[in-house]
């Protein structure tokens, strides 16, 4: 009998000094802007399970009935077990954008199903978004601070990506107005504006009415694509609810990224884009050449899922969980986080954007929480010219009331430490308390009587507004 | 042989740790040794007893499994060890104690101040601050006492940046040094046993030269090895490596990192437990010697052997 050769080992030999110098000169350019970081090594610790991690984005699924997906699966395994596990047309199902055109209206959106394309999460709607409109050296522009995943996105894609800042009230429209003027007078003409209006990653603020419709007249004047990425909308834990740009706009400039991952699970990885048919049909193609299409089984799932009628019921006690869990977050934060600190209060969503003295750096602060046993996300990583350093990401969906409280209070004594030793360094910054009780004052009026100059993220609101 | 590959931890070096544990791990295997993983926890001590491997592989990076903790335990269940013992281990992690070491030996290295953080809370160190910022002259560098990688490590380019930098690297340790920056080119020398293998030098491809962490990134920095040095010049680096390697007591295995400065070497610190992932200097430099991986195993096992008198 012939010998059977023995199984490869499970990994690799040693890559030599000269494979190293041959791969890195195969590298495509756009890899140079794919950095990785110290900062990401130091997220390996944060996986220990003594780690109160508040880095996540995750929603608590451990809320959803197991039960539930049991009977679901089942269901689909008597019902159409083989269709489940075939490839899919590459747009996605028709029955499963009909359980998205359900969510859409939920918020008062009535898209055209076949304006719809299914896919493998939010991430890879932004992806493929990106993919389709730019080219390297395009502007983009988004939120400062941006969605963190998005960052590496326009980089993968070389996109030179502005930031207008934010207040209260989400992004800057005058800000925005006068980047624009400055890149027309340049001869430059920006792909597309990327926001999240509603209870913004990491912001936690919302995009006001008045600048919603202004940002979507804006998009009509400048001829310019607004993609509004809204994976919060249905959680919204106080005040009225504002029409999504997309309602706005009717979806001729605005492009409408979605996602089941917040109100149902991210492990089935569904998102969707809604976009005009000459987009959307370059977007379905770029799709196809990523990955064929989304998930056949996770979409036959959504479908059960629907069918069964619960969903937003589900999504109800989603938002009594979650809004209790903010309350818990800016109370801990109040008791334990220094005067000097400042931090957004959402009225939904899951994040909460806290920013200390300028003097602290959050990267390394970082390192010292983890030393506590508490995990954040560096602010830096929601921009991309290294502004942020002294902000930080909290999530207060994925842990529960307890592991909040004693998370920020980890991270509360972490900075004390620091401020204080500030002091003995720099005598005479108790000016930086100021600064900050100042920020909190200003933040404290009322929208309208705010100055539209006034104080851009972060800050922190009078308490009972 | 079964060898207990010791990995991970609690330091914020981890995510390194893991990949140079992985790696040797399956180096050993290829060897037909019989491994056991550990991702080392509050049940180390129980699982070495519960498994009485004959011989630890310590692939630990930073405080907790560099600094002489891990060696100190396995001393202590009398398991021998790869790499230096405890006290080396102790001396080098540390920066300041192994430069004091350094420095009565007469090893040329930057020079430096350190405080700890209670020098400042109790005894008003900051008045002290503007004394050896003129000393050190800028820009200077802030580093914490322990801890690998570029972690913590900030260059000041003025007086008013000394606080911060300051406060960043007092985020990784309890003591920090201020250091007078030296500019040269960078280079590293590993040292087996007590023969230093080919000089790795880094040349950092574009951008910021005070960007510490694009140092160790492929494609960001160029290694070569063995360094483009004439005869003189490696002579000189090679003796100041080996000098620090027989001070602090790293006779097993080190890599000890120096810039080659106009004037000559200066020695920055030594790795008692340099990284062995796919992209560590000690595994290009073994390369560049005709080592491969597993040899470097093999080799770095056997000193861990004779050194505890096992055959």
């Amino acid at each position: 009998m012939t010998e059977v050769p023995q199984p490869p080992h499970k990994r690799r030999a040693h890559t030599s000094t000269r494979d190293l110098e041959r791969y890195a000169g195969l590298f495509a350019e756009r890899t140079t802007v794919m950095r990785s970081s110290a900062m990401r090594d130091l997220m390996a610790v944060t996986a220990r399970p003594e780690v109160i991690s508040l880095a996540g984005g995750l929603p608590d699924t451990s809320t959803f009935p197991p039960e539930s997906l049991a009977a679901q699966m089942s269901r689909i395994a008597a019902k159409s077990a083989a269709a489940a596990l075939q490839y899919g047309p590459t747009e996605g199902f028709d029955e499963t954008k009909d359980c998205i055109v359900e969510v859409m209206a939920a918020e008062g959106m009535l898209p055209d199903p076949d304006d719809i394309v299914i896919t493998t999460g939010g991430q890879q709607a932004i992806d493929l978004v990106t993919k389709t409109l730019v080219d390297p050296g395009d502007v983009v522009i988004c939120e400062a601070p941006t969605y963190p995943g998005a960052v590496p996105v326009f980089c993968s894609y070389q996109a030179d990506v502005r930031q207008v800042e934010m207040d209260g009230d989400g992004m800057r429209i005058d800000l925005l107005e006068a980047l624009l003027e400055e890149l027309r007078a340049e001869g430059r003409r920006p792909k597309f504006v990327y926001t999240v209006p509603s209870f913004q990653n990491p912001g936690g603020v919302t995009l006001s009415l008045e600048r919603r419709m202004r940002l979507v007249e804006l998009a009509r004047e400048h001829e310019l694509l607004v993609i509004e990425d809204n994976p919060y909308g249905l959680l919204r834990y106080d005040g009225e609810a504002l029409p999504p740009l997309y309602q706005l706009d009717g979806g001729d400039f605005v492009i409408y990224l979605g996602t089941f991952s917040k109100i149902l699970s991210p492990g089935i990885r569904l998102g969707w884009v809604v976009a005009p048919p000459p987009v959307l049909e370059k977007i379905v193609l770029g799709k196809g050449a990523a990955d064929l299409c989304t998930s056949t089984l996770t979409q036959f799932f959504v479908r059960e899922y629907f069918e069964e009628g619960g969903w937003k019921r589900y999504v109800e006690d989603l938002v009594v969980l979650y809004k209790q869990r903010r309350d818990v977050m800016i109370e801990a934060l109040e008791e334990h986080f220094p005067t000097a600190a400042t931090w957004t209060e959402p009225d939904g969503g899951l994040f909460i954007w806290a920013t200390l003295p300028e003097y602290i750096d959050t990267g390394d602060l970082l390192a010292k929480a983890i030393r506590s046993n508490v995990a954040f996300v560096p602010g830096q990583a929601a921009y991309v010219d290294g502004r942020g350093a002294n902000s930080m990401r909290l999530n207060f969906s994925g842990v529960n009331e307890d592991e909040i409280r004693e998370g920020v209070a980890r991270i509360g004594r972490v900075i004390k430490e620091q401020v204080d030793l500030y002091e003995t360094l720099a005598p005479g910054s108790a000016a930086a308390e100021e600064v900050g009780r100042a920020a909190r004052e200003a933040a404290a009026q009322p929208p309208d009587e705010a100055d539209e100059g006034g104080s851009v993220l972060p800050f922190r609101r009078a308490s009972g507004q | 042989m079964k060898v207990a590959v010791l990995k991970g931890g609690r330091s914020l070096e981890r995510g390194v740790s893991l990949r140079s544990g992985a790696r040797v791990e399956d180096a050993l295997e290829r060897l037909g040794h019989e491994v056991v993983p550990i991702d080392v926890g509050a049940d180390l001590v129980k699982r070495l007893r519960a498994e009485r491997p004959e011989v630890a592989f310590v692939a630990m990076h930073g405080v907790g499994g560099e600094d002489g903790t891990v060696q100190e335990l396995l001393e202590l269940l009398d398991i021998p060890f790869t790499g230096p013992d405890a006290a080396a281990c102790a001396r080098s992690i540390d920066k300041v104690l192994a430069k004091a070491a350094m420095r009565g030996a007469g090893i040329p290295t930057p020079d430096s101040f350190a405080f700890t953080q209670a020098a400042f809370r109790d005894l008003g160190a900051a008045d002290a601050l503007g004394d050896l910022e003129g000393s050190l002259g800028f820009p200077l560098v802030v580093k914490p006492s322990r801890g690998g990688s570029s972690l913590g490590v900030k260059f000041a380019g003025a007086p008013a940046e000394v606080p911060g930098a300051l406060v960043a690297a007092f985020s990784y340790d309890d003591r920090v040094m201020l250091e007078r920056y030296a500019p040269g080119r960078e280079l590293a020398v590993s040292v087996l046993g007590s023969e230093p293998l080919p000089i790795v030098e880094a040349i950092p491809a574009e951008g910021d030269p005070y960007d510490f962490e694009a140092r160790y990134e492929i494609g960001r920095t160029h290694f070569v090895c063995p360094a483009d040095l004439s005869p003189t010049e490696r002579a000189a680096v090679t003796d100041a490596a080996q000098a620090t390697c027989r001070t602090l007591g790293c006779e097993a295995f080190a890599r000890v990192d120096l810039i080659l400065a106009a004037d000559g070497p200066w020695v920055l610190e030594a790795n008692a437990i340099p990284g062995l992932t796919d992209t560590s200097l000690l595994p290009q430099a073994a390369e560049a010697a005709g080592m491969s991986f597993e040899e470097l195993v093999e080799r770095i096992l056997h000193l861990a052997l004779s050194t505890a008198g096992v055959s």
